[in-house]
């Protein structure tokens, strides 16, 4: 179990229970815990979506998609049962954030799942935890029996004449699976593979039936946005980026962990003032925003809000919150293989640009970092990556080719330091490269 | 459904909403190239080469994965769409072996044509490429792991077309691989779709693998000699010593009824066409034993024993057995040989369907028959008896994937639990030989439900359908199946005689229903249709009125002749002077006691010595159906081309060998087969119509108002007279030379004196074997060892 960090210029919502032992029921319904539900189901669906709309709740899986809106794609009529998802298959490198929320506030998520069903007019939903999550399984299924025992799930939850089911479903070990649609696929017993879209899940989903599938922290989010109300909601972050992030500070830290921060928190004062900086000394080489998939800053790049769309105008993305901070002593060549031999190692092999492109970029990467690399290497990696960007059957490949992208246009010279038999400049004389 | 207007590269295109983007710009000639897309298999979006740059959409877009939409405006042709196919095509090469001078698919590989036409000559990687073991799967299926691209062709095929589920895909990245579902080998039919829906050389045929280059074989369009479903495949054919050799078989030509289907015995069971104990020389016994001699002596020979029956003894003291492999022209020419020559009317063949009684029955019925196509596109389907899978694969095919793509309802009633129950939305399992006391229930004859059995449930959960029809009721079913509209009634051969009219009575009571009997052989039909009966002439016109023929051919003997049965009884009786047996082994087919035969003179022409040879006193050497021209009609009653592949020495056309006998016999050839006037000279006709040589001869011939029917080794002067005078023959001989299939319309008539439903003997082959030509087949004898072998434990075949 990670140690909790703390800072004053937190927020904390979505945290306000960590630590504080609300795995155990009692304590969560001490602490407001299933107040939100009960509310909810006084409210109506329309009244929930729109609540949920107006507070500026954006996906917070990566993609920041507006959560109300999504949930208002689901038909009102359906031929087949609709279900919630709860996406726990948290994967991408860098990011260790709904692994707290399971860990220390299980029933919010079960909260969530439910408020979304009432949103939508489902009866059923699924948590799915990543595989590697095994331990936080067993917390999530006890969290879901001890639900069941009070009768907040089951039949005629609180009373309400309203049925509402859960179950639990443990991932196999892959990141690609926290792809929505191959979620789905993996949660149906298949290969984790995604679907070809249209149709969307809010319309073809889980078992043919409409879906709404959210991140743990979007759906552990949503009863604070009940009891708290929309409009406190909206204003904890700049406009259209509602609330508050778990934001995963790692690498080169003096106090690396997971803070939770009002969105547009300044990139440079969460690494220097809440992180507390880089430890002896060393200086600042560059910063990767938002997981392992979004394009590397540069140290002159960092004067911006982690809200949506600043990053996005900084030309990278604020993806899942997962901050990966480089000293100067960090070789990108070795990032960037390190990078790739996770994309490489995690694609789903579906398509071919992604199955194919990966591998080389990996073996080309390995040769490079090695003192192999030849001039045209690095033009063939970024002309590579970008026969794979936007051409793969889902954004795997993108996360794979965007990283590859922004080091070799923006570190081109650590490139071309490793060119022609010279040893990595990084790595001690005569030590064994080892990624 | 209404239309949809878009515009590709500044061509407007209007197709039918629900069109994928990928079809619309086929329908004006516009190619978007791919590897994972195939019609009528699902969507895999996987090979990303069909990408094109829709107007408003930021991205490329999936051509096979889109589905056009009003105003759609696409651009399939722009550097920034060949960069994309490029870079995939660079992509597929960087870990693809450059094997292509060696590899089977090489000259017809796509991924080869992909690179020619996006050019991807530049290598752009220094690292070696991932290797991995070549795999044997079965007898005829192997996989060169490295050549696969993943397109999931066979995945799909397999699984999606065939329903057998055979493949699937294991690990993943990189390392994804193509596996089958059961340890290292493949538990399946067998059919071989996965090699030939294989773009690229990974997936290869262990008849063919490294035996030819495509280039150097000629492609001959045929029909297939086994079964009665009569698939289209192509052979390729190349010169050997013996005259040529048959060494692949295939379906690149999806024109035929059979579209992209083949089974095991399509693709592979040609191979009995070049065993080295096939007979190459006539055969006449001397001294007891059969020696070899000429085909002079042979017919010289067998003219005069036969005139000396037939002068002596009467037309009655021969008898003569006909073949279901034989073409119609054959058929025909053998029973007016057998009639006009001979005298006799002693003519029968093994019988396997009920044919005539369903021409009695469909009397004043015209077009109640179905087509092979039809079974594809009928919205409702019933089947009696019979297991399609086994003994009919391409009606199975049908059927199943009619199921699957046009959600068509099948009921299926069988005393067997059969595979096709998977796709039935009711399945009735009734006892074994109460098939036609069911027919007799469904005509309405309530008191036949007695003794139908227990009724099952479909399987549940199969489809919805199933599920729904758990409870169906014997009464519930029967009402179920008579709502249905143009439902087409597929009977086995366990249906016969009357019961076949209670079917018909039942079809007449559903709107546009048509019926479909399946018999065994290739051109079971055929025979049936040109009159192998000793008292039906072609177009089961019966004997004692033979009208037309017997003015066309200037007397038939008016008095029904033996059936097979009576002919050996009246063997035995030593009163069968003389046997003529045409591609046929009725000694071993029926067990029959080779020392009744005894007193006569016996002939047979075959391919090989066979329980029928044995005790024949000449036997003559036929070539098969891949070595002679001529046409077959299917069980449906689908009219087709049989093309030649080429001549092996040594053998002789049935055609040809009953001309000679009659010739040798004295008889007027030019009126047994209406050839050219006035010549005998044979022009290349013989060597049949894929001969280019030929062709062109008979243009030139038409050309100049000449009669290309110059020989009387012709059978299209036979197939003159048959389209003249069978009833339902009258078809386009323009759409049938041009390779199509013409469905001949099964005329009513008036049942012969003598049809007797227990004559009917079902041939009981499986999907592996047939007791004709497959058991010469090396192939099919491979594969039906390993099959019976118990399955090892052993290493999982993917890494």
């Amino acid at each position: 179990m990670a140690d909790l960090v703390s800072h004053p210029d937190e927020v904390k919502v979505v945290s306000r229970r960590f630590g504080m032992g609300a795995t155990n029921l009692d304590r969560y319904l001490e602490m407001d815990g299933y107040k939100a539900v009960q509310k909810a189901l006084g409210m109506g669906a329309e009244a929930i979506v729109n609540e949920v709309k107006n507070s500026g709740l954006r996906g917070r899986g990566g993609a920041g998609f507006s959560t109300g809106l999504k949930w208002s794609f689901v038909p009102k009529q359906a031929p087949k049962p609709k279900y919630v998802l709860c996406n726990g298959d948290e994967s991408e490198p860098g990011t260790c954030k709904d692994r707290l929320i399971f860990e220390h506030d299980p029933h919010a998520v079960i909260e969530g799942v439910i408020i979304a069903g009432l949103a939508v007019g489902s009866h059923t939903g699924y948590i799915y935890v990543r595989g590697e999550y095994r331990y936080l399984l067993d917390i999530m299924q006890k969290a879901i029996a001890d639900a069941y025992a009070r009768g907040f799930l089951g039949k005629n939850i609180f009373g309400s004449g309203c049925d509402f089911d859960i179950y639990w479903h443990g991932g196999a070990g892959a990141y690609e699976v926290g792809e929505e649609s191959a979620l789905m696929e993996s949660l149906e017993g298949k290969r984790g593979i995604p679907r070809i879209r249209p149709p969307f899940p809010a319309v073809v989903g889980l078992w043919g039936g409409p879906t709404v599938i959210n991140n743990a922290e979007t759906l552990a989010s949503v009863p604070h946005i009940i009891l708290g109300g929309a409009e406190w909601y909206a204003n904890l972050g700049p406009p259209k980026n509602g609330g508050t992030r778990l934001f995963c500070l790692s690498g080169h830290l003096k106090r690396p962990g997971v803070y939770e921060l009002p969105m547009g928190y300044n990139l440079r004062k969460m690494i220097f003032e809440v992180a507390g900086g880089i430890p002896s000394g060393r200086a600042l080489k560059a910063v990767v925003p938002g997981g392992s998939s979004t394009p590397v800053l540069k140290s002159d790049e960092i004067d911006i809000g982690m809200d949506f769309d600043s990053v996005a105008k900084a030309g990278s993305m604020l993806g899942s919150g997962g901050v990966v901070v480089l000293d100067e002593t960090t070789c990108i060549v070795k990032f960037a293989l390190r990078t790739m031999k996770f994309y490489q190692h995690e694609s789903c092999g579906w398509c071919i640009p992604c199955r194919e492109g990966t591998d080389w970029l990996k073996k080309t990467l390995i040769r490079f970092h090695s003192g192999g690399g030849v001039k045209k290497d690095i033009d063939n990696m970024y002309y590579l990556s970008e026969n794979m960007l936007g051409r793969t059957f889902c954004p795997l490949g993108d996360a794979a080719a965007m990283p590859t992208m922004a080091f070799i246009k923006k570190f081109r010279q650590e490139f071309e330091d490793h060119l022609d038999g010279k040893p990595c400049p990084f790595e001690k004389a005569g030590a064994a490269v080892m990624v | 459904m209404a239309d949809v207007n878009i515009t590709v590269d500044g061509k407007k295109v209007t197709a039918p909403a629900g069109t994928l983007l990928i079809e619309a710009c086929k329908s004006v000639g516009i190619e978007v190239p791919s590897f994972c897309y195939y019609p009528n298999l699902s969507l895999q979006g996987a090979c990303r080469m069909c990408l094109v740059k829709i107007e408003k959409m930021p991205k490329l877009q999936t051509a096979c994965t889109t589905v056009i939409g009003e105003g759609m405006i696409v651009t399939t042709d722009s550097d920034e769409v060949h960069q994309a196919r490029k870079g995939m095509v660079e992509l597929l090469l960087g870990n693809h072996p450059l094997d292509c001078p060696v590899c089977d698919a090489g000259g017809e590989c796509e991924l080869q044509d992909m690179t020619f036409s996006y050019g991807a000559a530049e290598s752009k990687y220094m690292e070696p490429k991932n290797h991995k073991e070549e795999q044997q799967w079965s007898p005829v299926v192997y996989f060169d792991r490295p050549r696969c691209i993943l397109c999931y062709r066979c995945v799909r095929v397999c699984g999606e077309g065939m329903d057998v589920w055979a493949l699937g895909v294991q690990n993943r990245g990189v390392g994804s691989i193509i596996a089958p579902n059961k340890e290292d080998h493949l538990e399946c039919e067998e059919c071989g779709m996965c090699i030939d829906i294989c773009p690229v050389g990974a997936l290869t045929s262990g008849a063919y693998r490294y035996k030819t280059r495509p280039w150097e074989m000629t492609h001959v369009g045929t029909t297939c000699t086994h079964c009665a479903d009569g698939c289209k495949t192509t052979l390729g054919v190349r010169r050997s010593e013996s005259g040529m050799e048959i060494v692949r078989g295939d379906n690149r030509d999806k024109s035929g009824i059979n579209g992209d289907f083949l089974c095991i015995k399509g693709r592979y069971a040609f191979d009995f066409a070049n065993r080295e104990d096939r007979l190459t020389q006539p055969l006449i016994r001397k001294d007891g034993q059969l020696a070899p001699s000429t085909w002079e002596e042979a017919f010289e020979l067998i003219g005069k024993r036969f005139r000396e029956a037939r002068e002596q003894h009467g037309g009655q003291a021969i008898g003569v057995v006909g073949s279901n492999r034989t073409t119609n022209e054959e058929n025909y020419l053998l029973q007016k040989f057998a009639r006009v020559v001979l005298q006799t009317n002693n003519i029968d063949h093994h019988r396997t369907a009920d044919f005539p009684a369903l021409a009695a029955a469909l009397k004043g019925k015209p077009g109640s028959t179905a087509s092979m196509r039809d079974v594809f596109h009928a919205p409702a389907i019933l089947l009696i008896g019979n297991d399609p899978t086994e003994q009919h694969p391409l009606l199975a095919w049908q059927i199943r994937n009619n199921v699957r793509l046009h959600r068509a309802k099948l009921y299926v009633v069988n005393s067997a639990d059969i595979k096709l129950r998977r796709q039935a939305a009711a399945f009735l399992q009734i006892p074994a030989g109460t098939e036609g006391r069911f027919a007799a229930f469904l005509a309405g004859d309530d008191s036949a439900a007695e003794g139908l059995g227990p009724v099952a449930g479909a399987n549940a959960g199969e489809s919805p359908a199933a599920t729904q029809n758990q409870q169906t009721t014997l009464g519930g079913f029967r009402e179920q199946v008579r709502g249905e509209q143009n439902l087409v009634i597929i009977f086995g051969a366990e249906i016969r005689g009357g019961d076949i009219a209670s079917l018909v009575k039942f079809g007449s009571g559903v709107a546009g229903a048509k019926l479909l009997c399946l018999a065994d052989y290739a051109n079971s039909r055929g025979a049936a249709d040109m009159g192998l009966y000793p008292d039906l002439l072609p177009g089961y016109h019966p004997i004692t009125d033979s009208g037309k023929f017997h003015e066309e051919w200037g007397g038939v003997p008016q008095a029904p002749g033996l059936t097979l049965p009576e002919m050996v009884e009246s063997a035995r009786s030593g009163k069968l002077k003389a046997l003529y047996v045409v591609g046929a082994n009725p000694v071993g087919r029926f067990a029959i006691d080779p020392f009744v035969f005894s007193q006569s003179f016996v002939v047979v022409q075959d391919m090989f010595l066979t329980e029928t040879t044995a005790l024949a006193d000449v036997v003559l050497p036929a070539a098969n159906a891949y070595e002679k021209s001529g046409t077959f009609t299917n069980t449906c009653g689908d009219l087709q081309l049989v093309k030649k592949a080429g001549e092996v020495s040594g053998s002789k056309s049935d055609f040809e060998m009953i001309v000679r006998i009659a010739d040798a016999m004295g008889a007027d050839v030019h009126k047994l087969v209406p050839f050219g006037r006035g010549t005998t000279a044979d022009m290349g006709q013989s060597r049949g119509a894929q001969s280019g040589e030929a062709d062109r001869h008979a243009v030139w011939l038409e050309a100049h108002g000449l009669e290309p029917k110059m020989s009387p080794f012709d059978p299209t002067a036979i197939l003159d007279e048959i389209q003249r005078l069978v009833p339902g023959y009258e078809v386009s001989r323009l759409n049938l030379v041009a390779g199509s299939d013409q469905h001949t319309a099964l005329v009513g008539i008036a049942t012969g004196a003598a049809q007797d439903p227990k004559l009917i003997a079902p041939a009981t082959d499986n999907l592996f074997s047939s007791g004709t030509l497959g058991r010469y087949s090396r192939t099919l004898n491979s594969v039906m060892e390993n099959h019976s072998r118990q399955p090892v434990e052993s290493e999982v075949a993917a890494d």
